[in-house]
């Protein structure tokens, strides 16, 4: 897989995110704050970590979501595990 | 099931179970799709006797305290007995709390020795409230090969030789201190004695059975009362099994129960209401004839286990449905918050009954549970055998505080003697919630005293230890109320919130309000934010130490004020 830089990394979670959780894509920056942006719950987080799991190839423990609460630090977790 | 009346500790009565079980599964623990390992009672003493050596080496004995913090897993439960065979106190945490938090907890709790899992250590370790610890020993589970851990240990480590010395406890001793909550302002920890925990295990285990072949699936984090009790105690000293994963996912939960044929399962409400979403939604998709006669096996289903559950017909009724659940389910109890009569009818007419209670961490688990006999969507069961519960100062409507008695109520607060003596009186634990009894003897609750929500993930949320991420917004003073204390709704469910009340500051306004208050909001865990804004313009009551006087505040509120003037965010 060719190595991705955070901004793309970020660019395709808002994507991603955007289509899961019918959000306008417009509406969504790399500082928001996803529970709050994508009306969504803990669980559904964790639902969201499964579908960027899928979309990166790559497996993310549920530990990873800890503390994250913005689109760009979710980005940075991931990009670690893309390498 | 060991008879627990013979025992005075929880070390005592694990180390029988360990030996009586001997050839049984106990642990099961798996990660997504793949199972890590299976270990019957004895491979469960081999692990857990190098780690109890090493607590020895230490060394570690009688009434110290040792703090666990990890996901489920295998290791929680071999580190916990290890503490509890050398007579320690285990302090169990919740590893969903920030590092900041641990670290408040850990300080708190004069925690000695901790086990942590490698990515939370990780974390802790750069947590500048770290270094002031007084941890004597750190074991770190599975750091990866090469990972710098500092003076930590690597539990793997942990010593083989001949069998450590067992330590004696009493019932009066201390076996757990239990954070019920508060890492802002006042930490409430738990004392919870052997014979609190052994008491408990044996009312609960009279209404719901363990035997070996029984399979538990841990959720719930173990650190809670609940998963603890029957994640744990319970099925262990009957000799079942206890099937961890090491993810929530949804996806995962699911499939575990059919894979491992799960018996029982606690869940928070919200699980369960996202359980009833999918399998309504899967009701809707059936075509219309499929659909009706699905609809009269419901029926026919509720006709039967009116008085009672009947697993064996409901399998047969409605087969399917028991089968994407494992066909062995019994219970799933749920615990933590309000749990709506709805969800709980629409499992129990699946023949799926739900196991719904009332708890505190301070009464070691549950003080009522439904007994389904019969079962009751409109009530939180009925106290537990041991347990006597009083409502006093009832209203006509014979709404008032419950209050319980029992061997299972903690002795105390840790390090906070006025807390606890306002918390217990001659014997009866205030619970600061309001209720009724019906004639049946069922608990009704409609309310809290206290200024606390629980979130529908289960968690308490006190109001006060929320404010520390408002400070320095510009406003002459503010403060955190739960909008059920400042308005009681005389019933639970919903959601619930909390209101940010602000006096503003003159010249600055309220009107950069809403956008400052939603940024702030963002440094909080997603359960602990504030959902409201409301705007009052008198100076608070406050006491000659000028503390804010928080239910004669929220007294002039309710009064003149409407929740619809709460602004939301």
């Amino acid at each position: 897989m060719p190595t991705r830089n955070l901004d793309e990394i970020t660019t395709e979670i808002l994507d991603l995110a955007a289509k899961k959780f019918s959000v306008p894509r417009a509406e969504l920056k790399p500082e928001d704050d996803f529970f709050k942006k994508l009306r969504i719950d803990s669980l559904q987080a964790l639902d969201l970590l499964t579908g960027l799991e899928r979309h990166f190839s790559i497996e993310l423990p549920d530990y990873e979501l800890q503390g994250v609460t913005d689109f760009r630090t979710l980005a940075e977790r991931i990009q670690a595990r893309v390498g | 099931m060991l008879d627990l009346s013979h025992y005075d500790s929880l070390g005592a009565a694990l180390g029988d179970a360990l030996d009586r079980f001997a050839d049984h599964i106990c642990l099961i623990e798996a990660d997504r799709d793949r199972e890590n390992h299976r270990l019957t009672y004895r491979q469960f003493r081999e692990r857990a006797m190098p780690v109890a050596r090493a607590l020895e080496n230490l060394p570690f004995g009688a009434g110290n305290r040792a703090a666990i913090l990890m996901s489920n897993q295998s290791k929680w439960l071999i580190a916990a007995y290890a503490i509890l065979y050398r007579g320690g106190v285990i302090v169990p945490l919740d590893y969903k709390l920030s590092a900041r938090e641990h670290a408040e907890l850990l300080a708190h709790s004069k925690a000695e020795v901790l086990f942590i899992e490698y990515p939370l250590w990780r974390m802790l370790r750069n947590e500048p409230g770290f270094a002031a610890l007084a941890l004597r020993a750190v074991f770190v589970t599975e750091a990866p090969e090469g990972a710098e851990i500092g003076s930590a240990r690597r539990w793997e480590e942990c010593p083989e030789g001949p069998a450590p010395t067992f330590v004696p406890r009493k019932r009066q001793d201390w076996a757990g201190i239990v954070y019920s909550s508060g890492t802002g302002g006042r930490p409430k920890g738990c004392i919870l004695t052997h014979e609190n925990y052994l008491e408990q295990c044996r009312s609960l285990t009279t209404w719901y059975p363990f035997w070996p072949g029984v399979r538990y699936l841990s959720i719930l984090p173990t650190n809670h009362a609940i998963d603890f009790m029957v994640g744990f105690i319970g099925p262990f000293v009957c000799g079942a099994a206890v099937v961890h994963l090491r993810t929530l996912r949804p996806e995962f939960i699911r499939d575990a129960f059919p894979r491992y044929r799960i018996t029982y399962a606690s869940v928070v409400p919200l699980v369960l209401k996202n359980v009833e979403r999918s399998l309504r939604a899967r009701f809707d998709q059936l075509p219309p004839m499929r659909r009706r006669v699905l609809d009269g096996l419901i029926a026919l289903n509720r006709g039967l286990t009116r008085r009672q559950p009947h697993p064996r017909i409901s399998r047969l009724l409605l087969p399917q449905v028991h089968q994407a659940f494992g066909g062995q389910l019994l219970t799933l109890i749920v615990g933590g918050a309000f749990t709506e009569p709805a969800t709980l009818q629409f499992f129990y007419d699946l023949g799926l009954p739900v196991a719904n209670g009332y708890g505190l961490t301070e009464a070691c688990t549950a003080i009522t549970v439904n007994d389904l006999r019969p079962f009751r969507a409109d009530t939180v069961g009925k106290p537990l055998p041991g347990v006597e519960i009083r409502i006093t100062d009832a209203g006509p409507d014979g709404v008032g505080e419950v209050q319980a008695r029992a061997k299972s109520i903690m002795a105390g607060y840790l390090d906070d003697p006025g807390l606890t003596a306002e918390t217990i009186v001659d014997g009866w634990l205030h619970t600061g919630d309001l209720g009724w009894l019906d004639e049946q003897g069922h608990l009704h609750l409609v309310g809290r005293e206290k200024n606390m929500i629980v979130t529908e993930g289960g968690k308490n949320v006190y109001p006060e230890d929320v404010e520390h991420a408002f400070e320095g917004v510009p406003a002459k003073e503010f403060c955190i109320f739960a909008a059920n204390y400042l308005w009681p709704a005389r019933s639970l469910g919903g959601r619930e919130s909390l209101i940010l009340v602000v006096r503003p500051d003159g010249e600055a306004g309220a009107d950069g309000l809403p956008a400052l208050v939603a940024e702030r909001n963002r440094r909080l865990a997603d359960f602990k934010r504030v959902s409201g804004l409301l705007v009052w313009e008198s100076d608070f009551p406050r006491t000659a130490s000028l503390k804010i006087k928080r239910p004669e505040l929220a007294r002039q509120i309710a009064e003149r004020v409407e929740r619809s003037a709460v602004i939301d965010l």
